[in-house]
């Protein structure tokens, strides 16, 4: 056992690398196949798509790892989407560049992070859920009302004619010729974001596998036994909701850029709930599991609107049900099926590999093992 | 010498109410640096209470209680297990989804020191400390032997691994005291008979050591001292033998049986 022959393992790691040069391949040309295939509109939602990747990531810190759940995590979206459009709008005449709104955004939504964070250090479960949920629905009361006395956010209107991102002089609201290919607004904005998830994707590995990741998953374990080993639960909650936040801020900023426009009316519960089936379908305290969830359920009910009125055209001739109407009820329908046939996520972490992935001797031992058990 | 004999955990005139039941009251002791102390009593008696409330679990109603000469009432566990008492539960609290190398890696938390910074840079102070963080987790997980994959579920492991675990991950805190709630409930006697060996090597590495233990024969031939506790009370101390010749103690907790303090005292047979 211990002689596995080299060319039975080189081609494995050949092979890991053909796919994730493949994967990078599509990743590039993907907005371009998109739009000649399916049209622009399907390059726009895959920015949003992007967007969703990265919230559903944010979001899989505090409830994946640390095990809080936050039912107002879409909050922390608007306060950066809020940040940048009241800081790049005409609103207040105020124009400061992209790359002081973005981070300034995202460390605002971290300071509402810990703000919400502290007072709900004791709950757990259902009452850490309730609490979030309010302040969740708090932050979008205060975003639709505060136009009175003073319009700060322009109240149900929302603000519009915000500045695109422009990074230096690029600005990415209008197309570009580059390298002989023609890039839309679309497309420039599906780079970045898929930049800007790549880097969440990034920080989270890197998170997941550190000491603060494992305080994290010892605080979702049993919260008891991980402050009696040590662990100041408090720093590291506030830890989790603050990064999470930041998260969903920066997420937020590159919104309210993309889409010119916020209103508080994308912020709602129903919003955050999506993010939170993004994780728990794809696979919660899984990265891949986490990004797939997002992709699905970001894709899902645009597929099923645009698919739904053709494919009734076709069986039966004449739409006989609103594509809209239907869109929601195939969309509960099929997280329901996937919860019940798998209830762990599409895509759960992989445990069992996690056990036979072990340090050679280990893996030798084992095996020793089940020899010796069958003499 | 005298630090040897100084007091490592001192409590006096501890009590602790839940309602109108005393589940301590007036419980006055001292655990003495590098011995291995029993604590032993019925069924509700306060002893895990008593554990609750030297880890921080639970704040104390009345007395106080020192560690290593410092008052230490009303903490927060984590800074009581970074002053260097670490514990086991009675009823297993393992990290359950995660592996037992990692559960051991927990524990090594308050010792270390890499934040966010360090976890995503992975600079050279960071990588280190994570080297040393997995090779001591190893080191512990063999220590107290711990033979399957370390990247075995701790959810996964035998009942008897399962509590040793625990006590690997409650060393990897680098504990001046180690208090074990019933670490032999559950266990054969090959497994008890290795848990008292490595209970032994864990003494002899230094630290003091209290036990809960229901198994009269493990405390017998483990303690230096034993305590009884009796509804919140504290109605015995001293050597073991001396302990379970006290006619209160016999009454209290050996109380329905029949036999003699010195006929189960042969049978139970003192160490050596
Ligand atoms: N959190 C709590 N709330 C209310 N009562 C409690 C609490 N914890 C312990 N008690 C009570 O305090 C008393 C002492 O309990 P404790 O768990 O300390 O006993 P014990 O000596 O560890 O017993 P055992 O040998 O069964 O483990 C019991 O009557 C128990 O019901
Ligand atoms: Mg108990």
């Amino acid at each position: 056992m211990r002689n596995v022959p080299d060319s039975l393992l080189h081609p494995g790691k050949r092979n890991a690398w053909l796919a994730f040069t493949a994967l990078a391949l599509v990743l590039l040309a993907l907005p371009f196949a998109t739009d000649a295939l399916l049209g622009r509109g399907w390059v726009r939602i895959a920015d949003f798509a992007l967007l969703y990747i990265m919230l559903a990531l944010g979001l899989n810190i505090v409830v994946g790892y640390a095990g809080l759940l936050d039912l107002g995590y879409v909050a922390f979206f608007a306060v950066g989407a809020y940040c940048y459009a009241l800081l790049g709008s005409p609103q207040f005449g105020l124009h400061l560049p992209f790359w002081v709104v973005l981070p300034l955004g995202a460390l605002l939504a971290c300071v509402f992070g810990v703000l919400l964070g502290a007072p709900t250090l004791r709950l757990r479960g259902d009452y850490l859920a309730i609490v979030t949920l309010g302040f969740g629905e708090i932050i979008r009361i205060f975003l639709n009302n505060l136009n009175a006395p003073a319009n700060i956010t322009n109240g149900p209107q929302g603000i519009s004619m915000i500045d695109p991102i422009r990074i230096g002089g690029f600005s990415l609201g209008s197309t570009h010729e580059l390298l002989g290919f023609t890039f839309p607004s679309v497309h420039l904005h599906y780079y970045l974001f898929l930049c800007c998830t790549l880097l969440v994707v990034f920080v989270s590995l890197r998170l997941e596998d550190s000491r603060i990741g494992r305080a994290w998953m010892a605080i979702r374990e049993d919260e008891v036994a991980a402050e009696a080993m040590g662990i100041n639960t408090r720093n590291i909650k506030l830890l989790a909701f603050a990064m999470g936040a930041t998260f969903g801020g920066a997420a937020g900023g590159l919104f309210a850029g993309f889409q010119g426009f916020v209103s508080p009316e994308s912020f709602g519960l129903t919003e955050s709930v999506m993010i939170l089936c993004m994780v728990v379908l794809g696979g919660m305290g899984h990265i891949g599991g986490v990004v797939l969830g997002g992709v699905l359920l970001a894709l899902l009910p645009e597929a099923l609107r645009n698919g739904a009125g053709p494919v009734q055209q076709a069986l039966f001739g004449k739409t006989l049900v609103d594509p809209e109407s239907l869109r929601m009820l195939l969309f509960g329908l099929a997280l329901i099926v996937v919860m019940l046939v798998r209830p762990a996520g599409l895509w759960p972490s992989v445990q069992r590999r996690r056990e036979l992935i072990a340090d050679d001797g280990v893996v030798q031992q084992e095996q020793d093992t089940v020899y010796d058990s069958s003499k | 010498m005298t630090a040897a004999n100084k007091a490592l955990l001192e409590l006096s005139g501890v009590g602790k109410h839940f309602g109108g039941l005393a589940a301590l009251s007036d419980v006055s002791l001292h655990i003495r640096r590098g011995e291995i102390y029993g604590l032993i009593g019925p069924n509700g008696a306060g002893k895990t209470t008593l554990f609750n409330v030297v880890t921080g679990l639970y704040q104390l109603d009345e007395g106080t209680f020192t560690f290593d000469g410092v008052a230490y009432a009303h903490c927060k566990p984590h800074v009581l297990a970074e002053v260097g008492i670490a514990r086991t539960f009675q009823n297993i609290r393992l990290f359950a989804n995660m592996s037992a190398l990692e559960n051991v890696m927990v524990g090594r938390h308050v010792r270390t020191r890499t934040g966010i910074w360090g976890a995503l840079t992975r600079h050279a102070a960071a990588r280190n400390e994570e080297r040393a963080i997995t090779q001591r987790a190893r080191e512990l997980l063999r220590y107290v032997g711990i033979e399957r994959p370390h990247q075995t579920l701790a959810k996964h492991l035998s009942y008897g691994e399962q509590r040793r675990l625990e006590i690997a991950r409650a060393l990897a805190t680098e504990p001046a005291l180690l208090a074990l709630d019933e670490p032999a409930a559950g266990m054969n006697a090959t497994e008890t008979e290795s848990l008292k060996a490595l209970l032994q090597t864990v003494r002899a590495s230094g630290i003091t050591v209290l036990l809960i233990e229901h198994d009269v024969k493990l405390i017998m031939g483990l303690c230096d001292r034993v305590a009884v506790l009796d509804y919140g009370k504290k109605i015995a101390e001293g050597v073991p033998e001396e302990v379970r010749r006290n006619p209160a103690v016999i009454a209290a907790y050996l109380g329905g049986e029949p036999a003699s303090p010195s006929s189960s005292g042969e049978e139970v047979g003192v160490e050596e």
